[in-house]
């Protein structure tokens, strides 16, 4: 495999475990995030200080997933007091605020970002080999978690939350255990990503990148684990196979965006449900 | 003195947020959406206020284009994206817009370039006075005056025309102003018109100021935006304009006194979500969320 194969692999791998993740937040649950980037850059940076202090990969996976979920659990609280488009712009808030702070303190590296993390000593191959690994454990737990009464009660909070109340669902813990997972697996991501890059700059966890996983989640069919890992697969792929898109990058998943939202809500999961029934009923 | 300075900038930059602000602040009042896209109305009429008033030699002129141009982009934006999905739970346009925003965004870096264009005229925006050992340039009083001409338009409007009181009216009871008969469709486009033509005008100035347009520059203002009209409690125009100039004031300040941990774009998002938290229902009471 080439160094250019594996590292696009282990961008897609990062991008699904994000993805996935955020659909646990936004699919399930109906919290809508667009601050997901932060909790990604938040991982990124709690790896990135562990691996310069003491060079431990467990540790440093460990020291992600505890600093993203509780990240998002600080934000789920917000999820308690604020809903739907106020959420959402709170999340925006979330994203900005954390990128102007980091942009600002010289422990993080400031502008500059932190370069000569330690590599995890398991060459490229080994490194996309975990990656997967993880996107396989993320996708997984999505499915298990759709399946089981947590995901039966995220998806009643998320439908209506007086509705769930009237079924004895305590529509905040679930808020805030949708959160903790979602944002512990996007930090998790954000540890692969350092491992994978050995260098870290808070421009990687905008929002604009926000947006894009956001658009993933939207495009692949809000709710649906498969769909959403699709989709992350094919919208990271598709800027390197379409030299076009690659150069218009931001116009074509906008566009994107808005033009499922207005014509095909259901996003691709939608659609093949749709072309599945027509089928059948002919 | 260097704090007469800053208030100055303050007050001025407060002007042009309010203008970006109240558009949204309208269009939440009457469709509970929360118009991002407003940045784009906001870019749009930056870029044709530089291309016309350089191909024109004329920034008046460009300024007129603009306020031709960008309400039936306003208006466009409410009929093919917003209409439709007026039916879904609100976060569902929210997100439609974030997206239109994103791809307006990059349209313009396509179309005129990612260094953006300049005005090849502009010596007025440079000119400063001096009152008192206080400097002031030509175009932060522009700004001042402007603002104060437009609201004081919009007060006279919205309180002394018969169209401007069938607005106020659809907006706090749409019902009975229907049963008035009032077109409750023409009003939305009437917002979208007025809101684009504000963004235009603030704009063009923010334009004349950077003596730039590039693609990114309503990025940024838009979020603070909303950020603003969450604070002036929803829909409300007054609460909107008092927020805008506190924002500009505190941001002119807290650059000097939080600026070495805080990147003072941040600043009104950290006010924002403080807020959100203690007071979901923003300072004047209108329910948040």
């Amino acid at each position: 495999m080439s160094a250019y194969e594996i590292s696009i692999i282990s961008i897609i791998g990062i991008n699904v475990i994000l993805a996935v993740s955020l659909n646990m937040i936004s699919g399930f649950c109906g919290q809508i995030s667009l601050g997901h980037g932060a909790f990604f850059g938040a991982g990124a940076y709690a790896a990135a200080l562990t691996m310069v202090g003491s060079g431990s990969v467990p540790l440093a996976i460990m020291a992600a997933l505890l600093t993203g979920s509780l990240l998002g659990l600080a934000v789920g609280f917000a999820s308690l007091r604020v809903r739907t488009d106020f959420l959402a712009v709170t999340t925006i808030g979330v994203n900005f605020l954390f990128v102007g702070f980091v942009r600002k303190q010289a422990w993080l590296g400031g502008e500059m970002g932190i370069s000569g993390i330690p590599a995890t000593g398991f060459g490229p191959v080994g490194n996309m080999t975990m990656i997967l690994l993880f996107a396989a454990a993320t996708i997984a737990l999505s499915l298990y978690i759709s399946r089981s009464w947590m995901g039966f009660a995220f998806r009643a909070v998320g439908e209506d939350e007086g509705a769930a109340a009237t079924l004895g669902i305590n529509s905040g813990a679930y808020k805030l255990a949708a959160f903790g997972i979602g944002t512990a697996l996007a930090g998790l991501a954000g540890c692969l990503y350092t491992f994978f890059t050995q260098f870290i700059t808070v421009d990687a966890f905008d929002f604009i990148f926000s947006v894009m996983l956001m658009a993933m989640v939207v495009i692949g069919g809000i709710g649906s684990t498969w769909g959403v890992v699709v989709a992350a697969v094919g919208l990271t792929l598709l800027p390197e196979a379409i030299r076009f898109v690659n150069d218009y990058r931001l116009l074509v998943f906008g566009g994107l965006l808005v033009l499922v939202i207005r014509l095909a809500p259901g996003g691709l999961t939608g659609m093949v449900q749709r072309a599945f029934l027509a089928v059948r009923r002919s | 003195m260097y704090y007469f300075d800053l208030a100055v900038t303050g007050i001025s930059f407060g002007c042009m947020y309010a203008m970006m602000s109240v558009g949204l602040t309208l269009v939440y009042g009457l469709l509970r959406i929360l118009h991002v896209a407003h940045a784009a109305v906001f870019a749009l009429g930056a870029y044709v206020t530089v291309l016309v008033a350089n191909a024109t030699g004329s920034i008046a002129l460009g300024f007129l284009a603009a306020v031709i141009v960008t309400p039936l982009f306003g208006m466009a934006i409410y009929r093919l994206l917003y209409e439709p999905l007026l039916k879904y739970r609100p976060d569902v346009p929210m997100i439609a817009s974030v997206g239109l925003l994103v791809l307006m965004q990059d349209a313009f870096r396509i179309v005129f370039g990612e260094q953006g264009i300049t005005f090849q005229r502009n010596a007025f925006a440079f000119k400063t006075f001096n009152f008192a050992g206080v400097t002031v340039s030509a175009l932060q009083i522009a700004m001042v005056v402007t603002a104060l001409v437009v609201f004081t338009g919009l007060h006279l409007f919205t309180t002394r025309t018969r169209i401007g009181i069938g607005w106020r009216a659809t907006v706090s009871k749409p019902q009975i102003a229907a049963s008035f008969g009032i077109d409750p469709i023409k009003v939305r486009y009437l917002n979208f018109a007025v809101g684009s033509v504000l963004a235009a005008i603030a704009g063009g100035l923010v334009a004349e100021m950077n003596n730039l347009v590039d693609p990114g520059i309503g990025f940024v203002v838009s979020y603070k935006a909303l950020a603003i009209i969450v604070l002036g409690g929803l829909g409300s125009v007054r609460g909107t304009l008092i927020a805008s100039l506190v924002l500009g004031l505190v941001e002119a300040y807290g650059t000097i006194f939080i600026g070495s941990w805080l990147d003072r774009d941040a600043i009104a998002f950290l006010a924002l979500i403080v807020l959100l938290m203690i007071r979901p229902q923003g300072f004047t009471g209108a329910r948040a969320a």
